[in-house]
């Protein structure tokens, strides 16, 4: 062998070979690429290309520094070493967290499965209805076991869902009064979120600490909305049949925190009287992993649902008026209302939701009761057990959680625990002289004799469970047993095989398009890979079965990742300091204003409310700005898309006195690089301002620029778009706030978890690490690509979106493009957005059709007229090889040309392939055709669509029809008969 | 003529000065597309010219409906409440909104009327 062809042992060991793998286009395909994007411009260069994108007064002027890149086996090895160190101890805490065991069919056919991880939220019906179809059962879930008329599909966790609640009561009720009151042992964590919501609204919370409190208050009426848990923290059944009425004498709402697991056994929120009811659903079948992602959910009496936050599917008909789900009541969404949103919730939790959904599938009402029953007797006997070794059991009521006196031993009961391998639940804002011990699905009649081992003398005997075996009753009061029926629906009465099961999963993510399959070309929602080993930690033990209220020391591998994570984040934002608790981008956002103007308030300056906000901003911007008490004033943006820095400047100068904010969003939704973002940064901050950049485009910023380095002052960013975590259908998202120097004190802390800080915002979410155990997947991503990787990720995402604009600038106008000649697409960011409203006037044809048309073709279409109504954005993402790139602008080339046979009227506007897509199976089986093309048209416009095809579910989906006719629970099997 | 417009694109029709009608206009019910869900006001309750006094919604948008002049609501069109369609189909008809007993007739000379209408829809 020749020397020359000797490979250096670094080149062996190819450290950047994750890089290669995550960035779709080779080399080879690069130059191919670039020499499409710059037709006329011989050996033109990536480099060239972003520097004739990038405005060279924002370039990065340092290279970030993250550690050298490491292989997927390497950086595996390295991500348990830290898992390492979390102390995986059974856990008895409770408060919101409980221990559940996750279907093994469940467990390996959803949340380890890329067809259901990997689909985004179900904007486009027709290739969504297998994920709508499990969002409706969990509809149905939540409305059965807490008897309430609507249900949403999922919050982000129990603590923002009582915010919402508490918000969507006020708007909801005729009191006047501003006064929120909150039993006492509410969890602590609900408590400590509801604080931090309400105080920028100017809302009263009011806590009722003991009985007395409560009556005494509930009867004042000074309120417009009560909430209460139950079971209550501590464990507690309250008696609250009496209190609805009370309630609403006053004109005020009632609100239930409540356990969907006791659901099963006690009387439901709706069979109380509540007018909303909220809680958690972790404990069907979702680890705890330090907090999140779970599924929270907020149901409402019919009267409340036009307010009702959040996702919301509903049952409607497609056009050959079969049944076919979609997501209802759209116009309650923040981008829609925009500033007159009352809650700024975006991203739900629909993996999760999923997960909880099939549980209640897989277990039926029967296994439900029977899991319930069980934890109840435990619970029971627990007690029992301890009262005969003379232990003073303070509960007198409960499910599955009971306390005992614990006086001076409280320290050294819970220490002894810890060191048998068990956390029991503290109460140190209740003296520290009780402890808490939180039964669950998983406990078993071992772990029943070691807690009573902890609790005995030396010496004495403990109880003998065969005392038990006959059954107990539980110390659930029996006139607040339930005796209604729930989870009747056929769907949670026929999967209990687990070769049922499988199929019906399998079922239903047939019906779905998700990047498994094929492209998710949506602008500003950067569908890029979210790679295999990014996803296998975060179902490692020690990472998902930790409680995030355990001991901090047995925490230590979530820290040090959580440590290592905000100082990359830092590196590639620019900022000073990061939080990882926000758990969705829009918590994100609100976290950042909040520390805005908790800054303003240390300066003395809280008269400073006005945020300018440019029209052209994502509709979260506003909506937040209002939650946290912010007055928005909208400022224009000129042809381009671009901030109307003369308006900008008249709105600064009016508002100078009073300026808290400017929000901007970089590179612009336009997908442009605003030239002059520098000078904007300076103005505001001449007035009194701080700038927010808003980090939803960062995956055109990434080791290029940084909002740190050219003026941001705060930044939220989306771990779910940039950094890799899957979208799992609409959530979970996670969205961390990033803050120049001075801002670092004010960034959200935890005090429920210890974690103070006297300039702290508080506590954005129930758990201080948001949704912990999926940041496994976004450190995953950070140390396989090192910074050059993820600079060249950057640039390559840049360069296939100028690619497809390249190819299908002949064939459509691609909008807000910077016009530069060389570029035969005009050069464009990370995305590009076409018109299509010229042809709509010719043809009848919009954009909605070419996105509905897209499905026949196997594609999932690009962001429908956002930011520009008529028009479609295309982001490929870095991820995309360049055949997937070619195969996508085939189909739009393919379309373009169908849409010509329409204008030369060969085909009818209301009767051609466009308006009548997506085509179904069914409907080209039909023995009549009575169309103008023919069926092979219809079905095969491509040929390589004949070797692989995704064939749509139902046809188009009647959006008015469901919103007159609205209902989102499971329809009855009768509606399925043709 | 007694009917008149506004800015908002509602019209008012004042023939009865004790139940004057106000409904929204074609362009409104063609900008928003299919309405699929109305909020009324309050019967009785007294609302200030401009004050926002129900909602009317489609599956893309959502709009607010302004009193278009100061004056108490004595009536509102439940037919409307049940079939929403009915601002699509029939607008200036039987998809009337509410009905308002105006307490200022000097407020009506300030509003529109039909050529001045439909000379502001040409500057759209």
């Amino acid at each position: 062998m020749l020397m020359s062809a000797l490979k250096s042992l670094g080149e062996l060991e190819n450290s950047a070979e994750f890089a290669a793998r995550h960035i779709g286009p080779s080399a080879a395909d690069e130059a191919a690429m670039l020499a499409v994007v710059a037709p006329g411009v011989p050996n033109f260069t990536r480099r060239a290309l972003i520097e004739a994108i990038v405005p060279r007064a924002i370039a990065r002027n340092k290279p970030m520094q993250l550690p050298a890149p490491l292989s997927e086996a390497q950086a595996l090895a390295e991500m348990k070493a830290i898992a390492a160190k979390n102390t995986v101890l059974k856990s008895f805490i409770g408060q919101g967290y409980h221990g559940t065991l996750t279907p093994g069919v469940i467990l390996r056919n959803i949340l380890e499965n890329p067809a259901w991880y990997t689909a985004y939220t179900p904007y486009q019906a027709e290739i969504s209805q297998g994920r709508m179809e499990a969002l409706v059962n969990f509809q149905t879930m939540v409305c059965d076991l807490t008897g309430m008329a609507m249900a949403n599909a999922s919050m982000l966790d129990e603590a923002t869902a009582a915010a919402e609640a508490m918000t969507l009561a006020r708007r909801s009720v005729k009191s006047k009064s501003n006064t929120f009151v909150v039993a006492g042992d509410c969890h602590p964590q609900t408590i400590e979120v509801i604080r931090t919501r309400a105080a920028p609204l100017g809302l009263n919370v009011v806590l009722a600490n003991s009985a007395a409190e409560w009556n005494s208050l509930v009867a004042g009426g000074d309120y417009f909305a009560v909430l209460l848990q139950m079971p209550t923290t501590d464990g507690s059944i309250h008696d609250v049949r009496e209190d609805a009425a009370r309630i609403h004498a006053h004109n005020a709402a009632f609100i239930i925190a409540a356990d969907l697991l006791a659901l099963t056994l006690i009387t439901p929120p709706g069979e109380l009287g509540a007018d909303i009811a909220l809680g958690t659903t972790q404990r069907f079948g979702v680890p705890m992993g330090a907090g999140g992602p779970h599924a929270a959910y907020l149901a409402c009496r019919d009267e409340f649902k036009r307010s009702l936050p959040g996702r919301l599917v509903g049952v409607s008909i497609d056009s050959h008026g079969n049944p076919a789900y979609r997501l209802a009541l759209q116009t309650r969404e923040q981008h829609i209302r925009r500033e007159k949103a009352t809650s700024n919730i975006c991203t739900a939790q629909v993996l999760l939701a999923v997960i909880a959904s099939m549980y209640a599938v897989y277990h039926g009402p029967a296994g439900l009761k029977r899991i319930a029953q069980r934890v109840a007797s435990y619970t029971a006997i627990l007690a029992q057990g301890l009262k005969d070794l003379g232990v003073q059991v303070r509960s007198t009521t409960a499910f599955d959680a009971i306390t005992v006196d614990s006086a001076d031993q409280t320290d050294a009961i819970a220490a002894k625990a810890v060191a048998a391998g068990m956390n029991l639940r503290r109460y140190p804002e209740w003296g520290n002289t009780m402890l808490g011990i939180n039964l669950d699905e998983t406990t078993t009649r071992d772990d029943i004799s070691a807690l009573w081992q902890l609790f005995a003398q030396p010496g004495q005997t403990l109880p003998d469970m065969a005392a038990f075996e006959k059954g107990i009753e539980p110390m659930i009061p029996p006139e607040l047993r339930r005796t209604s029926p729930f989870l009747t629906h056929p769907v949670f009465n026929s999967h209990h095989s687990e070769t049922q099961m499988l199929r019906y999963i399998r079922s239903l993510s047939d019906k779905d398009l998700a990047l498994d399959r094929s492209m998710i070309p949506l602008g500003s929602c950067t569908m890029k890979l979210n790679a295999t080993s990014e996803m296998i930690p975060i179902t490692w033990a020690a990472f998902a079965d930790m409680h995030p209220f355990a001991p901090r020391e047995q925490l230590a591998g979530y820290w040090d990742m959580n440590d290592q994570l905000c100082a990359w984040l830092s590196q590639a934002t620019g900022y000073a300091g990061v939080s990882l608790q926000p758990n969705a981008g829009s918590q994100g956002e609100y976290a950042g204003l909040l520390v805005i103007k908790a800054w303003h308030e240390s300066r003395g300056e809280a008269h400073r409310n006005i945020c300018l906000i440019p029209e052209s901003a994502h509709g979260t911007n506003p909506a937040s700005a209002q939650m946290a008490g912010m007055t928005v004033v909208v400022t224009k943006c000129d042809a381009m898309g671009n901030v109307d820095m003369d308006d900008l400047q008249r709105q600064c100068e009016k508002h100078s006195a009073n300026l808290a904010a400017v929000m901007i969003t970089y590179p612009s939704t336009h997908g442009v690089f605003e030239v002059r973002v520098k000078d904007l940064c300076a103005l505001v901050h001449q007035h009194g301002g701080r700038v927010y950049v808003d980090g939803a485009n960062m995956n055109a910023l990434v080791g290029v620029a940084a909002p740190g380095e050219f003026g941001g002052d705060v930044s939220h960013l989306n771990l779910h778009k940039t950094f890799c975590i899957p979208h799992g259908g609409g959530g979970p998202g996670v969205g961390p706030v990033a803050v120049v120097a001075d801002l670092v004190p004010f960034l959200p802390a935890h005090r429920t978890a210890g974690l103070g800080g006297k300039h702290s915002v508080g506590a954005v979410s129930a758990a201080p690490l948001g949704n912990a155990a999926v940041l496994p997947i976004s450190w995953m991503y950070c140390r396989m690509m090192g910074a050059e990787g993820l600079r060249d990720a950057t640039e390559v995402a840049i360069l296939s979106a100028n690619y497809i604009a390249a190819r299908l600038s002949p064939h459509y106008p691609v909008l807000y493009s910077g016009g530069d000649a060389r570029l035969q697409g005009g050069g464009v960011a990370h995305e590009c957005i076409i018109d299509i409203r010229p042809l709509a006037k010719t043809t009848g044809v919009g954009a909605e059709d070419v996105a509905k048309r897209l499905i026949d073709y196997g594609f999932h279409a690009p962001t429908l007229s956002f930011p520009v109504a008529g028009t479609l954005m295309i982001e490929p993402t870095e991820s995309e090889p360049l055949a997937e790139l070619d195969r996508f602008c085939d189909a739009m080339i393919a379309i373009r040309a169908e849409i010509a046979t329409v204008e030369s009227a060969a085909w009818p506007q209301d009767d051609n392939p466009l308006k009548n897509a997506p085509h179904t199976a069914a409907s080209l089986l039909k023995a009549e055709w009575s169309h103008p093309y023919g069926r092979e048209v219809a079905a095969y416009p491509l040929s390589a669509l004949r070797r692989q095809k995704y064939w749509a579910p139902v046809g188009r989906v009647d959006n008015v029809w469901g919103d007159r006719n609205l209902s989102c629970s499971c329809p009855p099997l009768s509606a399925y008969e043709s | 003529m007694t009917t008149k417009y506004t800015t908002d694109h509602e019209w008012i029709n004042i023939e009865d000065h004790e139940a004057c009608v106000v409904g929204i206009t074609h362009h409104a019910q063609d900008a928003l597309g299919d309405v699929v869900f109305v909020d009324l006001p309050e019967v009785g309750r007294s609302y200030t010219k401009g004050e926002i006094a129900g909602v009317v919604e489609s599956v893309k948008a959502a709009a607010d409906v302004f009193m278009p002049l100061t004056g108490e609501v004595v009536e509102v069109n439940e037919a409307l409440r049940a079939e929403p369609a009915l601002a699509n189909t029939d607008p200036l008809g039987n998809g009337w909104f509410f009905k308002v007993r105006i307490a200022d007739m000097a407020q009506f000379d300030e509003l529109m009327d039909a050529p001045a209408y439909d000379a502001l829809l040409k500057t759209l």
